[in-house]
């Protein structure tokens, strides 16, 4: 693809009416849905009007008035950006006349611009430069000498875009983009008149304002005012390939805009159906990790892991890793080796490694991070539903009246989804959150929630089955949905079980510590509200009743019809950018791609005869059985790919322990993470912005990644896998993950009509796409569930084990923020820790004060796991009791405070409820100390002689 | 003991009155308090309730209460009704403005008051947007859309709430109509919008009045609260606003309502369908409403059969500037500009020759004496290139720089601009420096050109500098109407669309103040 601009055609589309009318432009007859703009209606039969404060992303404005249009028997010249479309209209957008007035305009914007397009950032890309050659503007004879907004200072103080008002032509779509895509309103006019200004917050710098940093301003901006640090450094891009964030499970897709083999920008596409469009400041803007300095780039070995690491060849690696394999399954069996495939890796490339593990190691020990985030969910929508995954699409909730958000935070986690939820929001949909903090969707600009039940973390159980109480007691369920689609008998059952005295709101308000009138009208409110949805997170998997919660949820919806159509749906925000796709393509250790069972003979068989071996019958080890297997010396080697267990699983002496207790640990990672501390091979692996592959998003689309240069360490990802399954014996040969793509698709039945053929046509494809479904299955459920009857399931709360005492009397629930991802391993390597360099401790007011502690002051976390040291944010974000903090950063390693608890169906960890206490401390801990200097020495590396 | 009537309008308190009532209150006056008659050269006015009527006295002072008192003051107006300026008057907006205690609603009732109200909830909605219609009643803000069109169009708009909004941002210069109505006769303006209500099917109503108007502030809140159970369920609410000019137009003012920024909305959606937070609104003046009451009262024919042409009815004109009898005259449309500016107005105060009149406020063309025979009417005035506006006239004599007063117009809309749109926010600044080239040529001191454009680049590249502009008068005209044409067709709002007027009817009609060699043409648009 060469560069060129996406299309603007001004405004968004009209609301659908499915009405339509019928106009003449330029001459020639168009029609158009009811209430198209005229520009826009221009555009897309080709005709060009000039514009500046018109993009298609934001509402018309009608303020820059290059866009008047004649329209016969109307007085004036109309602006075609904020005139509809009408039956019969005649239009003409280029006349003698208009030409006069555009030119008029422009000379008034040219008199007060800069003079210095050849030294300009956005020479060759600037909409006024464009537009000022469009109208044929020739001269300025107001001269220079008047007034001028130009010689301002710059502020650069945001590490990936400068603002430079002196360029600003005052259009305000970064204000309006601010407003309408990102929902911050982080940007204002300031002044008035010639005055004017863009100014953000209260007249702050952009870095110290409310501003999120999504990048919709900069994108937005026709001139230079809100540039890129990178086109300011580099220069205009000459390419351009669209491509899909390897950041968290929404899914966007970008333009990676490139200057060669050199990443200049990466601008969110418009057509990528699960953002529109928009972005946050991860995929926008922090991908300077994948040409970071720390990038490992050669594979190293060692023997033991209190060696430093030796540099050598591929051959020499892969050599080595095969033998290694080979010699401990001879010496210890089989079944003493697995691997855990990367959620942060392609489809592709997760279907090779289950594969590796399979078809050469011989056993099902193939395990995924979902383990640790979203199992629950498998397990729960796949006993309820009869299938692992959300429901919708997340266009569905522009069509929602209420929204229910559980145990998620969508505008720090999934960012550019908690807009997209914002803008619904501020179209009057209603609100519930539930969670025990007092997330940012709670209460911000032009949003409220209608309900916040903010409960004890441990609760969401007998929360939601409170709620359910209300729904059925009160006769809120819908009878004839249940009938139709559910088994009857088993809702009685639940109902019975629901409508107990001992589960209603007001009986478990003790325990959940939410007033129960409030239960009872969030409850009223989803069940009364219209079109009903329910998104959540790790809020409610990461417990010890995590697969518990995921189906009182599935009750939930079914009890009210909330299933099945546009707007309602049971909604997991996945975390990771393909946890969808590794669960898919069959990275549990019981199930084969398409979460079919190992031990169903048929499809065993299937893959038998595919893959040419006798397939393991019998389920292969969970992650925390591995490393209970390693402590107990059964489980001696790990194929890591693309995961960090050491610091984002729970426990970390646990892991910790259970890795040292290995013989060969391999890790495939861009980095030296914390696990390759206790690694012995070390195969350094590719960006997404260096493969080929499809990721999976949270709403099963399977978009495309695309390779836009060539991989800095020599080879793909699921290049090295295959080369080490041909060093086992493989006869594996593919030369394109297109090819790994087909035998998913042979192989799977949900997969079936997934060929990178059909998905360069559709530009995505939500499974199950296959013959039932060629253009893939938006919305799942729509006559009928996947498992024939919808099963209510009877949750019944079982408190955790995990209680607070006189010993540790807080609950800490743990969480991401907006600017780091996950472990950090990328984030922290970008200039996102301008707005996040640590991880701190959120507590409330009165708990810092019995303690004594003031906000910024060190303190220790103590469970009875471990301890740890940060500093503390004193907040009321969260409830008194509760303690809150994030796991990004590896000096503070969150995990060595939560406990090896966990689900009882899937052993997700529970992560969100760990008992503490908090005190105060003089900095790090002795263990941060020790574990600082063992990570440096774990680190050294010996460089292959003469390599340079 | 006497009965006296002292007026308590803002203008009156300025010049005294305030001084004067507590006077007559010493003196053991029954002192009434009421709005202003409008008519400024005989203010601070008394009147004195004798047994054959009231009768006046003005311009006085304090001092002269004694001989008020004993009717020897030389100022003894007689019944001020029948002095010609109000005699020949057709009060029928301002028939109570002067004579009534505002806030008395026994004085409402009993001359008049809420007959128009009892005669509207009489009768179906429909029915008063008909009578309305039949009115020829037209927005008395400057625009002149057909009121009962208007109220038409919000009674069509799908159900649910929707709103009465009263623009009383009267920011033009010379004009007090709105003001004097609001501050003299409160109920009157309560009533109209109660008919609105009644007949678009709004539950609430707010009016806008610019900060600068603390009196009308505090009367219209008093007035509210008294008259909140003869509207009932109808509910008023005052917003004040916080010294925009711009907020004056419709859009704006509706966003500043809602807590926004005062800036202008792109129409469509007209404000009738989508006005007050997204809602169905009515938007009148406070002339548009409070002319109302009396059509419903004595018939939309009775309204109708005053006026000329299309515009029908009578128009409070608000006559100021250098004027002998300044003051607020109703009269039926048609009566002609030089009526009022020499007959009515009585010429200029300084004596001198009238040079020009600005008729509807700062945007308002210029017309010199030879247009004097303009009558007032909606479309004659749009034929001559100006506007009537709100009705307010402002006049110069002789000694008035045209040019000056064409710049004026250029700073005013510079001052007042919201920078929304690019003609009106950059225009309106590049205008003010146009004209202070074409006024430094033609006072013969030419500008010397300057170098290379500021800033570092600028030096660097000097050889590259944009080439000097002509700034000899001749090219700055030719830029100036340019200017004026990118302006009028271009911009957003009539603030940068009418800025035009006062500067091409300037230029126009006083080419010599410009510094033309010769009188040029009239501009033939």
């Amino acid at each position: 693809m060469t560069f060129t601009r996406e299309t603007d055609h001004g405004t968004p589309p009209a609301i659908a009416t499915g009405k339509s009318v019928t106009l003449t432009i330029d001459g020639a007859q168009v029609t158009m849905p009811e209430g198209t703009s005229i520009m826009r209606a221009a555009s897309l039969t080709g005709c060009s009007i000039p514009k500046l404060c018109a993009t298609d992303n934001v509402e018309s404005f009608g303020s820059c008035r290059l866009c008047l249009v004649e329209v016969e028997g109307r007085a004036g010249y109309p602006a075609s950006c904020t005139t509809p479309v009408a039956d019969g209209m005649i239009v003409r957008t280029q006349t003698e006349r208009l030409k006069q007035l555009r030119r008029g305009v422009m000379e008034l914007y040219i008199s007060d611009h800069p003079l210095d397009c050849l030294t300009c950032p956005a020479n060759g890309d600037c909409e006024l430069q464009e537009q000022a050659g469009a109208v044929g503007l020739r001269e300025v004879r107001y001269g220079y000498d008047g007034a001028t907004n130009m010689g301002q200072a710059k502020d650069q103080s945001n590490p990936y875009f400068d603002f430079d008002p002196s360029k600003c032509i005052v259009c305000s779509r970064c204000v309006r983009a601010c407003d309408e895509v990102q929902g911050t309103f982080a940007l204002t006019i300031e002044g008035r008149g010639f005055d004017s200004k863009v100014s953000p917050s209260q007249g702050q710098d952009f870095l110290s304002s409310e501003c999120v940093s999504c990048g919709a301003c900069v994108q937005a901006c026709p001139t230079a005012t809100l540039t890129e640090k990178k086109v300011v450094e580099i220069g205009t891009p000459d390419r351009a390939v669209v491509t899909t964030c390897a950041y968290c499970g929404v899914g966007c897709t970008f333009r990676a805009e490139m200057r060669g083999e050199e990443l200049v920008r990466m601008v969110p596409w418009k057509e990528g159906k699960a953002n529109r469009g928009h972005s946050c400041v991860k995929g926008r803007f922090a991908w300077g990790y994948a040409q970071h300095q720390d990038r490992i780039l050669k594979p190293m070995i060692r023997s033991s892991v209190t060696e430093p690491w030796r540099e050598v060849s591929w051959d020499e690696a892969i050599a080595y890793t095969a033998s290694e394999f080979r010699r401990i399954q001879a010496q210890y069996g089989a079944r003493s080796v697995g691997g855990i495939t990367s959620s942060r890796c392609t489809n592709e490339e997760t279907f090779l490694v289950q594969k590796l593990i399979r078809q050469g190691f011989g056993n099902n020990n193939v395990d995924t991070c979902a383990r640790v985030c979203h199992s629950p969910t498998g397990y729960g929508l796949k006993t309820t539903f009869g299938t692992s995954a959300g429901t919708q699409d997340f266009d569905s909730v522009m069509k929602s009246d209420v929204i229910l958000v559980i145990g998620a935070n969508p505008t720090d986690g999934h960012p550019v989804f908690g807009s997209r939820m914002k803008q619904r929001l501020r179209q009057g949909a209603k609100l519930i959150v539930i969670d025990p903090r007092r997330i940012d969707l709670v209460k911000s600009p032009h949003i409220e929630a209608a309900h916040h039940l903010p409960l004890r973390p441990g609760t969401n159980v007998a929360m939601m089955t409170a709620l359910a109480h209300v729904i059925v007691t009160e006769k809120l369920y819908d009878e004839a949905f249940i009938r139709e689609r559910c088994d009857w008998d088993e809702f009685e059952d639940w109902a019975a079980f629901v409508s107990q005295p001992s589960r209603s709101p007001e009986a478990v308000e003790p325990l959940t510590g939410v007033k129960a009138q409030d239960a009872r009208a969030a409850a009223r409110l989803y069940a009364t509200g219209g079109n009903g949805a329910i998104y959540y997170g790790l809020g409610v998997t990461e417990h010890s009743q995590g697969s518990s919660t995921v189906m009182a949820i599935a009750n939930l919806a079914m009890a009210t019809g909330n299933v099945g159509r546009e707007g309602v749906g049971v909604n997991p925000l996945r975390g990771q950018n393909n946890v969808q796709g590794s669960c898919d393509m069959g990275s549990f250790p019981h199930e084969f791609s398409g979460y079919r069972h190992v031990s169903d003979d048929a499809v065993r068989g299937l893959f038998e005869r595919k893959w040419g071996v006798t397939l393991d019958a019998e389920p292969g080890l969970r992650i925390p059985n591995m490393l209970d297997a390693a402590t107990e010396g059964s489980f001696k080697g790990l194929f890591i790919q693309g995961e960090d267990i050491l610091q984002s699983d729970p426990n970390t002496h646990h892991v910790a322990a259970g890795l040292a207790a290995m013989e060969c640990v391999v890790v495939q990672d861009l980095f030296l993470n914390e696990t390759a501390n206790y690694a012995h091979i070390f195969l350094p692996g590719s960006t997404f912005l260096e493969k080929d592959g499809t990721f999976t998003n949270a709403e099963r689309r399977i978009q495309m990644v695309r390779k836009v240069m060539a991989p800095l360490n020599g080879y793909a990802d699921w290049e090295i896998v295959q080369l080490v399954a041909q060093a086992v014996g493989l006869d594996w040969s593919y030369t394109h993950p297109s090819e790994i793509m087909d035998e998913i698709a042979e192989l799977t039945p949900t997969f079936a009509g997934v060929h990178y053929a059909r998905l360069e046509a559709e530009g995505s494809l939500q499974w199950p796409a296959n013959e039932a479904a060629p253009h893939g299955t938006p919305t799942m459920h729509i006559d009928g569930f996947v498992r024939g009857k919808g099963k209510f399931v009877v949750t019944d709360y079982v408190p955790t084990d995990e209680k607070t005492g006189p010993r540790f009397p807080l609950l800490l629930t743990t969480g991401r923020i907006l600017s780091h991802y996950n472990v950090g391993a990328q984030t922290r390597r970008t200039a996102n820790t301008a707005w996040h360099p640590e991880d701190r401790l959120e507590i409330h007011p009165a708990d810092a004060e019995n303690r004594g502690i003031k906000d910024g002051d060190w303190v220790a976390l103590r469970s009875r796991a471990g301890e740890t040291a940060l500093r503390a944010l004193i907040t009321e974000r969260v409830a008194p009791g509760v303690v809150y903090t994030t796991f990004h950063h590896p000096d503070t390693q969150a995990n060595v405070i939560t406990t090896d608890y966990s689900d009882w169906a899937t052993n997700c960890p529970e992560y969100k409820v760990t008992a503490v206490q908090v005190a105060l401390s003089n900095g790090p801990s002795h263990w941060q100390e020790g574990y600082a200097e063992h990570s440096r020495l774990s680190r050294r590396i010996v460089p292959l002689e003469a390599a340079e | 003991m006497k009965r006296v009537y002292v007026s308590r309008d803002m203008a009156s308190v300025a010049l005294g009155a305030d001084e004067i009532a507590r006077t007559l209150a010493q003196a053991g006056c029954d002192v009434v308090r009421t709005g202003s008659r409008g008519l400024f050269s005989i203010e601070p006015l008394v009147e004195v309730e004798m047994p054959e009527g009231r009768i006046g006295y003005g311009p006085v002072g304090a001092a002269d209460v004694g001989k008020i008192l004993d009717g020897t003051h030389p100022h003894r107006l007689g019944d001020v009704g029948a002095l010609p300026f109000f005699a020949s008057q057709q009060r029928f907006t301002f028939a109570r403005c002067g004579i009534t205690d505002p806030l008395s609603l026994e004085d409402y009732a009993a001359h008049g008051g809420w007959r128009g109200l009892d005669a509207a909830r009489a009768a179906a909605p429909q029915q008063v947007v008909d009578i309305v219609k039949a009115s020829g009643l037209r927005g008395r803000g400057g625009a002149g859309f057909p009121t009962g069109i208007k109220w038409q169009t919000v009674l069509d708009a799908p159900d649910g709430p929707r709103f009465i909004v009263c623009n009383a941002d009267e920011g033009d210069s010379g004009t007090f109509a709105d003001r004097m109505l609001m501050e003299g006769d409160p109920y009157c303006l309560i009533e109209g919008m109660a008919i609105a209500a009644h007949a678009v099917g709004a539950s609430r109503g707010y009016i806008y009045i610019r900060s600068e108007y603390p009196f009308a502030i505090d009367t219209m809140r008093a007035a509210i609260d008294r008259a909140a159970g003869r509207i009932a369920p109808f509910v008023i609410e005052v917003r004040a606003g916080a010294g925009a000019y711009v907020c004056g137009e419709e859009t704006a003012l509706l966003d500043s309502i809602e807590g926004k920024r005062g800036q202008v909305r792109a129409k469509p959606p007209l404000p009738a369908l989508k006005g007050l937070f997204g809602k169905p609104t009515v938007i009148n003046n406070v002339l548009s409403l409070a002319a109302v009451p009396f059509i419903l009262a004595e018939g939309a024919q009775a309204y109708a059969d005053v006026g000329f042409g299309r515009s029908r009815g009578t128009m409070p004109v608000q006559l100021a500037g250098n004027v002998k009898h300044g003051g607020l005259y109703e009269v039926g449309f048609g009566i002609t500009l030089g009526e009022l500016v020499n007959d009515i107005g009585g010429g200029t105060e300084s004596g001198r020759p009238v040079r020009a009149v600005q008729v509807g406020g700062p945007l308002g063309a210029y017309f010199p004496p030879s247009m004097f025979h303009l009558p007032f009417d909606y479309e004659a005035f749009a034929q001559a290139g100006g506007l009537i506006g709100h009705a307010g006239i402002t006049v110069f004599d002789d000694t008035a720089d045209m040019a000056q007063m064409a710049r004026f117009a250029m700073e005013f809309c510079a001052v007042e601009s919201c920078g929304k749109c690019t003609p009106c926010r950059i225009g309106s600044t590049r205008g003010v420096e146009v004209m202070d080239r074409i006024i430094a040529a033609r006072d013969a001191a030419p500008v010397a050109a300057e170098g290379a454009a500021g800033g570092y680049l600028g030096e660097a590249l000097h050889s590259r500098a944009p080439s000097r502009i002509d700034t000899g008068i001749e090219a700055q005209t030719a830029l100036l109407r340019d200017l004026c044409d990118t302006m009028k067709f271009g911009s957003l709002c009539a603030l940068g669309g009418f800025t035009p007027y006062p500067v091409l009817s300037a230029l126009d009609h006083f080419p010599e103040d410009f510094g033309a060699p010769a009188p040029i043409e009239q501009a033939a648009e």
